[in-house]
């Protein structure tokens, strides 16, 4: 199907909007738009961050899943309650793959699930006495654990527990930091308020920690990689890159991350965000205290990596830069590689995608790599600054659409008819009903990682495997084939 | 009164930021910008209009201020 215009891609907005009531359709309409690549600030086509429609499928997540699940959860050493009903913590855990390295249930405890498991007495009687039990038993239990971290489920904040106090109190009886985050799940209207909190309790708890302590020996190279949570590996195929052009990481943020490595970061020289959504707070905010700038960058295929190595690179001196260009030079053959292999099979193709945090932005330059075209994009969480980036990276006229609800969703997908769609486990199954090839892209399908030179032969690997499968073939029933029904009718005839 | 995150960017120029609206704009001109006294109206890119309370010196940016708003710009 050729690629729509702008009135056509504005019409198909409006019929989708059809079915709705006259309420809903006014909101709605607010969040889906037609890009145009001449607006410098999104703000002028389309709406964010605002709270979902009752009664609508939304794919959102909430305060607590920002919090426990992206920001807090990776960091591998420390141990995060889920401070309230058992089942937050346990259906959520360990289904990120987020990588880490270390001996789980001794020293590292990123895929065990802690929890208050709270029952109806604690909600009566309040579960502060139940969290500091909790606290001694982990302690008695995990001796080597750095740390504890509380994250709030909502019957918490329903109830008024006061987890700061307790906090302050394990503190000084283990000796060891304990954070209270108060992500209750009913905060905001996303996940995204849960990243705010999240990185607000690492300012408030941790980042201090070591001030005034100069025994950490820097260099002029120290880099801090903020918001990469090494899904299936990624931060590991990012910082190969980083420590090949010279630089030392300090950090990982959050991904195989330990809570040493979060309180060295106001040491370092320059922060680098990947995941700008969800870390963008505590860059901020260690630029104002610490006066550590930082930047954004992108290791999704060759195109994007190249201009982010060059781009961190511009900020240090000539070795550096010579070694930014050693990298590139270096994996060029490998890259190049992969795409004579991969670019036939894949040119032309045009893909959906609607995921959250960095993805909906960050990835397009590695499909257009491959020769592929996104021809729709949207965030589960966004905010406008996320829009604003996104704006110059889509092509003109394509669909962006905010939050948007299952049945829009399904609805553009029947009519723009991509060949593939890059979304979440919730939305998979739907879409190979529909016979359209899907990737998971929260996860990377169980596969990854694909970030950096190492991580792109990889992503070029699953989408000629998912979008060139023979299985497609096979989707639609055999007497439902154009060809089947007409020996049909002839037979009955 | 917005608590405004300022920063200056590559080209020196002064960057607004307004964390609980997301908004991330670039300052036209500032009423008083000189090393002894800072501060007064300032007009972003996006048309909006803030006010600080004049300082005897320059920030050192980035800092966090409070502004007052004047209009909104739309």
């Amino acid at each position: 199907m050729a690629a729509l215009t702008k009135e056509e891609t504005e019409a198909l907005i409006q019929e989708v909007l059809e079915v709705y009531p006259e309420q809903a359709r006014k909101d709605r309409a607010k969040h889906l738009a037609v890009n145009d690549q001449s607006l410098e600030k999104s703000n002028k086509c389309i709406t964010s961050n605002r709270k979902s429609q009752p009664g609508v499928m939304t794919i959102r997540g909430c305060a607590y899943a920002g919090s426990k699940g992206v920001v807090w959860g990776p960091i591998k050493d420390m141990i995060h309650i889920s401070h309230g009903p058992v089942g937050c913590g346990q259906y959520s855990r360990a289904g990120r793959r987020n990588y880490y390295v270390g001996t789980t249930g001794i020293n590292t405890f990123g895929t065990m699930n802690f929890t208050s498991d709270f029952q109806e007495k604690d909600i009566v009687f309040g579960g502060d006495k139940k969290l500091a039990k909790i606290m001694t038993e982990i302690e008695e239990l995990f001796p080597l654990n750095k740390g504890i971290s509380i994250q709030s489920e909502c019957p918490i904040g329903l109830i008024g527990d006061d987890i700061e106090a307790v906090a302050k109190k394990a503190n000084k009886e283990i000796n060891k930091p304990v954070v209270p985050v108060r992500c209750e799940g009913f905060r905001g209207v996303s996940q995204s308020l849960g990243h705010h909190i999240a990185n607000d309790a690492i300012r408030d708890w941790v980042l201090e920690n070591r001030d005034g302590d100069e025994s950490f020996a820097t260099t002029p190279y120290d880099v801090a990689v903020i918001g990469d949570y090494n899904i299936g590996g990624d931060a590991w195929a990012s910082r190969t890159l980083l420590e090949e052009m010279g630089l030392r990481v300090v950090a990982q943020w959050s991904g195989d991350g330990t809570i040493a490595e979060m309180e060295k970061t106001p040491k370092v020289k320059l922060n680098l965000i990947h995941c700008y959504r969800s870390m963008n707070y505590i860059a901020r905010h260690m630029e104002e205290k610490y006066k550590i700038p930082w930047i954004e960058y992108n290791f999704f295929g060759p195109t994007k990596i190249a201009e982010s190595l060059r781009k961190i690179a511009a900020l240090f001196d000539e070795t550096i830069q010579a070694g930014a260009e050693k990298v590139i030079a270096k994996y060029q053959a490998e890259y190049d590689a992969v795409i004579a292999k991969y670019k036939p099979r894949l040119q032309g193709k045009r893909v959906m995608l609607y995921v959250g945090g960095l993805r909906p932005r960050h990835v397009i330059g590695a499909y257009e790599d491959l020769g592929m075209e996104v021809v729709g994009t949207g965030y589960e969480f966004g905010h406008n600054d996320d829009y604003d980036r996104t704006i110059k990276e889509m092509g003109n006229a394509t669909l962006i659409y905010d939050d948007v609800t299952g049945y829009e969703f399904e609805e553009f997908v029947k009519k723009v008819q991509p060949d593939l769609i890059g979304s979440g486990i919730k939305e998979k199954y739907i879409f190979q009903k529909m016979g359209i090839p899907f990737r998971q892209m929260h996860s990377w399908d169980y596969s990854g990682p694909y970030h950096g030179y190492d991580g792109f032969a990889i992503f070029a690997r699953d989408m000629d495997m998912t979008l060139n499968n023979p299985c497609w073939k096979q989707v639609k029933a055999p007497w439902k084939t154009a060809e089947s029904s007409d020996v049909a009718v002839a037979a009955s005839a | 009164m917005p608590s405004v995150m300022l920063k200056k960017n590559a080209e020196d120029k002064l960057v607004f930021y307004v964390p609980k609206k997301d908004l991330e704009e670039v300052a036209e001109s500032i009423e008083f910008d000189s090393p002894d006294k800072w501060g007064g109206e300032v007009l972003l890119s996006d048309g909006s209009r803030y006010y600080f309370e004049p300082m005897d010196e320059q920030p050192d940016f980035p800092i966090t201020l409070r502004a007052k708003r004047l209009d909104s710009g739309e």
